[in-house]
């Protein structure tokens, strides 16, 4: 029988608790934590990795819960997207989280793929990182030495490298409640409507205050080597009276922040311009949420 | 490694090396052929199997991660010669064309309907994202979905 796909070698460890796992992770060398595996396992098919030593933490049940603590929204590191998706609590407080999940993998992947793993993958197109960038998380690693909290616009240093070191695991996801006034939108541009990555996604969070923009948060995906947060242009949107003719003149400047490449999916200069639109129309989006009409114009 | 779940309700006990796929598992040491070898990364959910009745890639799941779990592939559905009513109204409804996808599509059609008996058609297609089919245009295999739905209903009355 044909086999188009070999899994290379590597010694399974299977820990029983959290602490075991972080023992295991202090004490092996070149090791892959495997949690959903729907990176990991593809990765060592197509030898992208080809670790000595597998710590499985897919069954850990400490990892997997969803809280809400009254100031903010704890998720687990090894919950499952779909477990995400489906919770009440994520839909009604950060309706941004849900939609990004919505329309990441497929049925199949979701079921498996954990937000940890779409956050330490470290995909310059990882869905949940622009939600979790405008809502400000706070990711909580954690080695045998302790634990330590670091702003998710911190986290990410390049493609597949993050600010974990060699013996730490990223256990929890902190949200902090946002504004109650605040408006949200997730919007993606993929090649098809499903089961796609991204060209680019943009995450947006508003508030106004005397007619006038607020808080601005604008985060996106694939167009640079990290998902970023676009504060410049944030800036110049800021205090500024919201019609649509100074929305689209300042977005533009989103251009600016980003480092698109060419690839499979998409040119560099198509990213650019897109990320300009998908700014603009999350924007847009995050102002209907608040019933904010502009102009009288309906969009 | 030894590894041991219950397979379509039967508990079984499998010595493979932890590299292997749970696909590999079932096709190469289980026989279980309804489980299909697509694209292996994915994409395409001809491997699909229900897990602890989620439906999951089998191509992206290590062997030694069954420990203890719940596995049903399509084997499970028919029972004493009798095929279950989603494999007949894909049959009713032209669904298949090669076959070669069917088993992923019934067992995701399956798992939805567990939860969902009446799902809309956008509830249909939001389900099957994940499932690849390169005959059938996807047409007959939402309708066979409705077919099999409304099947379940009358049975279950």
């Amino acid at each position: 029988m044909a086999i188009f796909y070999l899994l290379p070698r590597f010694n399974y460890y299977k820990p029983k608790s959290l602490n075991e796992a972080l023992k295991l992770l202090n004490d092996l060398e070149n090791s892959k934590v495997l949690a959903g595996g729907t990176d990991l396992v593809l990765d060592m098919k197509i030898g992208r990795y080809k670790p000595e030593n597998v710590i499985d933490i897919s069954h850990l049940n400490e990892l997997k819960y969803i809280k809400d603590d009254g100031k903010s929204i704890r998720i687990g590191a090894g919950t499952t997207l779909q477990t995400i998706l489906e919770s009440n609590i994520v839909r009604k407080k950060i309706p941004v989280l849900a939609e990004a999940l919505e329309i990441m993998g497929s049925w199949q992947l979701r079921n498996v793929a954990t937000i940890g793993g779409n956050l330490c993958n470290a995909s310059p197109a990882a869905d949940t990182a622009p939600p979790l960038m405008v809502l400000e998380a706070q990711l909580k690693l954690e080695s045998i030495e302790g634990a330590r909290y670091v702003p998710i616009t911190k986290f990410f240093h390049g493609p597949r490298i993050t600010e974990l070191k060699r013996n730490e695991l990223l256990t929890e996801i902190i949200i902090p409640y946002p504004p109650s006034n605040a408006g949200m939108k997730f919007l993606k541009l993929g090649r098809r409507a499903a089961h796609t990555l991204s060209i680019v996604a943009v995450a947006t969070l508003i508030t106004i205050k005397d007619d006038k923009f607020d808080i601005v948060r604008i985060a996106l995906n694939s167009v640079a080597p990290t998902p970023l947060r676009a504060y410049k242009t944030e800036e110049s949107l800021k205090d500024k009276p919201i019609n649509l003719n100074v929305i689209e003149e300042n977005v533009k400047r989103v251009a600016e922040e980003i480092k698109p490449i060419s690839d499979v999916r998409a040119s560099a200069e198509y990213r650019k311009e897109m990320s300009i639109v998908l700014t603009r129309d999350a924007i847009l989006e995050s102002l209907k949420m608040l019933n904010v009409k502009i102009g009288g114009e309906e969009f | 490694m030894i590894v041991s779940f219950k397979l379509n309700g039967e508990l079984v006990e499998v010595d493979v090396p932890p590299n292997m796929t749970l696909l590999d598992v079932l096709r190469r040491k289980l026989g279980i052929l309804s489980v299909k070898r697509g694209c292996e990364r994915g994409e395409c959910g001809a491997c699909t199997v229900l897990i602890n009745g989620d439906p999951v890639c089998s191509c992206l799941v290590l062997a030694p991660q069954a420990e203890g779990k719940e596995i049903i592939t399509l084997e499970y559905l028919s029972k004493n010669g009798e095929i279950h009513p989603i494999q007949e109204a894909f049959i009713e409804a032209g669904a298949i064309q090669c076959g070669f996808c069917t088993p992923g599509f019934i067992l995701t059609a399956y798992a939805l309907l567990k939860r969902n008996p009446n799902p809309t058609i956008d509830e249909i297609k939001k389900a099957l994202e994940g499932n690849l089919c390169r005959c059938t245009g996807y047409i007959k295999i939402i309708e066979a979905i409705q077919l099999a739905a409304k099947k379940l209903q009358r049975y279950s009355r």
